[in-house]
């Protein structure tokens, strides 16, 4: 148990619904969400099939902790081939959906094909529908679920869907749930939208049960004892994500300008403290603080507008409270672009989650934009009349809208900022790797981030490894390969689980272990878990590889290997990749060229 | 003394561990929606609002049942549904002005808070203490002492 053990697989071409079993042996090896999800997705395509076409699979999954007392245990990740990438994308997202989907039943759903016309998939328990959408498309996703709720005469449906940016293949678009939480990275809602599937909405009621109940709420107790008194918890419940960027100012690690700076003047505006000033009218952004599913922690921010603002002084169907700004977003559209009014910055977060974008990737594609625009590349004339000028809220705040929709230059923005900086003739300003956008931490004060961005398997990204602690402690590219490896196996193994990240800064591999082994059957030791942690990230591997990925893309712009960082603790510093990808490479187990090498594949049973 | 159910609505994140907590205890698996508190949220999110039975001294559900199957546990003044006699006619969820009595489609009986048997284990899970278990006359007290603080206070200034 844990496991629902059930297996939906919908066929968007003929509309063809069936249910299967889930295969255990698979489940035993890549314990479920992420891990097996991928595992599925080997089995299901040939990898080098282009991420926007019918071929490519679409997987929805769920781990065996999803829906159970554990604390955190919403989640739900999207595998699929990424548009932004083409590499495998994995994201994953809390918020109710994933644990609304383990509860109707079933672990993973696999979507295929390509609905001739648009459609939704309509599930309550066993009952599982493929639905014409009709008037549907082309809804933001805030009417889709309110649209879905009405017509299904259910208050207590759950949605995923997308907007208008999926539809019309935003290479960044996203899948939002429950308003404002998002599967976000690497363009998962641009693959449903090329299969014309709008929204997923899911009643559940027939629950999760585990395999030793009394152990299991027992351990459940112990380790939520340690998530309650640590520190980093609090520091989430309290201030949220963005905290993090009065560190990252104070570190000289906070991407500014597109990567230009490493420090931003006007971060004390949209950190943590600045959500909560009181503007003269008494105005002030941040409102509370909401868990998703399950969760102890309740970093989820929520915020309002000024009404008096500039974004929506005339626009009342704004004048609400919704999701506020964490790190990423505030990051993205705050120092990278060079924007420090918190206001026009909730307002782009509002049309990201309204339309389904991710906000990294908008943010640090606005980025480059601005970056041509002040070397002359592109002019008024480009970008509708709108001066995209570093620092400009007016501009970011048109921009997400004109994205969000698919108008004017937003179609150009809703390439990704790799596919924009090539069209105009500057690749080099592209600031990502593998075409994803980097996230708010620079690989020059932050050495083991940067060869964890060059080597994660969905493109750069902070979420897939953890070397925090010792890039703090030590500014050079020593020693990095090893923490590296380790946490991306350790965060591959808790995705898999279907909690979060965030509880990591409390518990470790033994309670994982713990929680794992009393909800499922069989022995679940702590190095097995680990080892399933390494089997995921070599299969995610194995696929990019397959997809015609090479070493070549495990790499950094040049921004951050040949120009220092201009201020702050890692001034006159690189990132010295160069250094840490052999040894990274070596601690893997893989050939001088990033290939696992025969021998490792063997160790870790991978055909 | 019996104890009641005190919800502060401001503190409930929406986490819904007590649905899950209520869900386990009732049924051993963890079912939202078979639980007998439930959270519901407005304006996206911005309020999370824990309901559940308050247990009425005067019960309309009790005295709606044309079979008796809602009795007065004498222990903890819990309104409590016995499935053996329910027939699943669902009058005491009309008669219920607050819609905190509900038909379970497995057991084709009604569901409502039991206060677990005074030991409600919605109130054990929830981390914020938005459901608290506390004395039955206390309810209120709370609050008035902390308006009552606020009043007095020089620095309080509306």
């Amino acid at each position: 148990m844990g496991w629902q053990r059930k297996v939906l697989r919908i066929n968007l071409t003929n509309g063809e619904v069936k249910e299967e079993p889930l295969n255990m042996e698979w489940a035993f090896q890549y314990i479920g969400e992420r891990g097996l999800a991928s595992k599925y997705l080997m089995e299901n395509m040939d990898p080098k099939t282009d991420a926007m076409s019918p071929e490519n699979v679409l997987i929805f999954a769920t781990g065996p902790l999803t829906g159970t007392m554990a604390s955190t245990s919403g989640r739900y990740a999207v595998i699929t081939k990424g548009p932004l990438t083409n590499a495998i994308a994995c994201s994953n997202s809390g918020g109710k959906f994933g644990a609304e989907l383990k509860y109707a039943g079933y672990d993973l759903l696999i979507l295929e094909g390509k609905a001739p016309e648009p459609v939704y998939l309509h599930i309550l328990d066993d009952s599982a529908e493929v639905l014409p959408a009709g008037e549907l498309w082309g809804k933001t996703v805030w009417d889709t679920e309110a649209w879905l709720k009405s017509t299904h005469q259910n208050p207590h449906l759950k949605v995923a869907s997308i907007g208008v940016a999926g539809e019309r293949g935003v290479r960044y678009a996203c899948i939002v749930n429950d308003l404002h939480r998002a599967a976000g990275r690497s363009g998962v809602g641009a693959v449903m939208g090329s299969k014309n599937l709008k929204a997923i909405a899911v009643r559940g009621t027939r629950g999760v049960t585990v395999d030793d109940p009394d152990r299991f709420m027992q351990v459940v107790k112990e380790v939520n004892e340690l998530l309650v008194n640590d520190a980093g918890r609090k520091g989430l419940t309290t201030h949220g994500t963005n905290a993090m960027m009065s560190s990252m100012q104070e570190f000289g690690g906070l991407p500014t300008r597109n990567f230009q700076e490493v420090q931003f003047e006007g971060y004390y505006k949209i950190n943590h403290r600045g959500v909560r000033a009181k503007k003269r009218n008494g105005h002030v952004n941040y409102i509370t603080n909401k868990a998703c599913f399950g969760c102890t922690i309740a970093c989820g921010r929520i915020a309002h507008i000024d009404k008096e603002h500039f974004t929506i002084i005339n626009r009342k169907e704004y004048w609400h409270a919704s999701g506020g700004l964490e790190y990423e977003t505030a990051y993205a559209f705050g120092p990278v672009v060079g924007v420090d009014d918190v206001d026009a910055l909730t307002f782009a977060n509002y049309m990201m989650n309204e339309h389904g974008m991710d906000p990294i990737s908008f943010g640090v594609t606005l980025a480059a934009a601005m970056e041509l625009y002040e070397m002359g590349v592109i002019t008024g004339e480009d970008t509708d009349g709108v001066s995209l000028n570093f620092g400009n809220a007016e501009a970011l705040a048109v921009m997400s809208e004109k994205t969000g929709k698919y108008e004017g230059f937003g179609q150009v923005l809703g390439l990704g900022s790799k596919r924009m900086c090539e069209k105009y003739g500057h690749p080099e300003l592209f600031m990502g790797v593998k075409g994803q956008e980097f996230a708010g931490y620079d690989a020059r004060a932050l050495q083991g981030m940067g060869l964890g961005y060059a080597t994660s398997n969905r493109g750069a990204c902070h979420l897939k490894h953890d070397t925090f602690e010792v890039d703090m402690d030590d500014q050079s590219g020593n020693g990095k390969a090893k923490p590296c490896k380790e946490s991306q196996d350790f965060v591959a193994m808790l995705d898999s689980t279907g909690l979060c990240l965030f509880p990591a800064s409390a518990w470790g591999a033994p309670q994982y272990q713990q929680m794992l082994d009393a909800a499922c059957e069989g022995d679940w030791s702590e190095d097995r878990i680990l080892e399933c942690g390494e089997r995921t990230w070599t299969l995610e591997r194995q696929f990019n590889m397959a997809a015609g990925l090479t070493a070549a893309d495990d790499t950094l712009p040049p921004r951050l290997l040949n120009d220092p960082a201009p201020s702050g603790t890692a001034k006159g510093k690189v990132c010295e990749l160069g250094r840490m990808i052999p040894e990274y490479y070596a601690e893997r187990g893989w050939s001088s060229d990033g290939v696992p090498t025969p021998e490792t594949l063997a160790r870790l049973g991978i055909t | 003394m019996h104890k009641s159910l005190l919800i502060d609505p401001a503190k409930c994140t929406s986490c819904l561990q007590c649905e899950m907590a209520c869900s386990y205890e009732h049924t051993g698996a963890f079912n939202p929606a078979r639980s007998r508190i439930k959270i519901y949220e407005f304006e996206h999110g911005r309020y999370a609002i824990p309901f559940t039975c308050t247990q009425c001294a005067e019960a309309w559900c009790l005295h709606a049942c044309p079979v008796e199957a809602i009795t007065i546990n004498a222990e903890t003044g819990a309104k409590d549904v016995h499935a053996d006699l329910c027939v699943g006619c669902k009058v005491c969820t009309i008669a219920c002005p607050f819609g905190a009595v509900n038909y379970d489609k497995q057991t084709k009986t009604v569901v409502k808070c039991d206060l677990c048997g005074g030991d409600p284990k919605c109130a054990e899970a929830c981390p914020t203490d938005a459901i608290t278990y506390v004395d039955e006359d206390w309810t209120g007290y709370d609050r008035m002492q902390y308006y009552a603080e606020r009043t007095h206070l020089p620095s309080f200034s509306g």
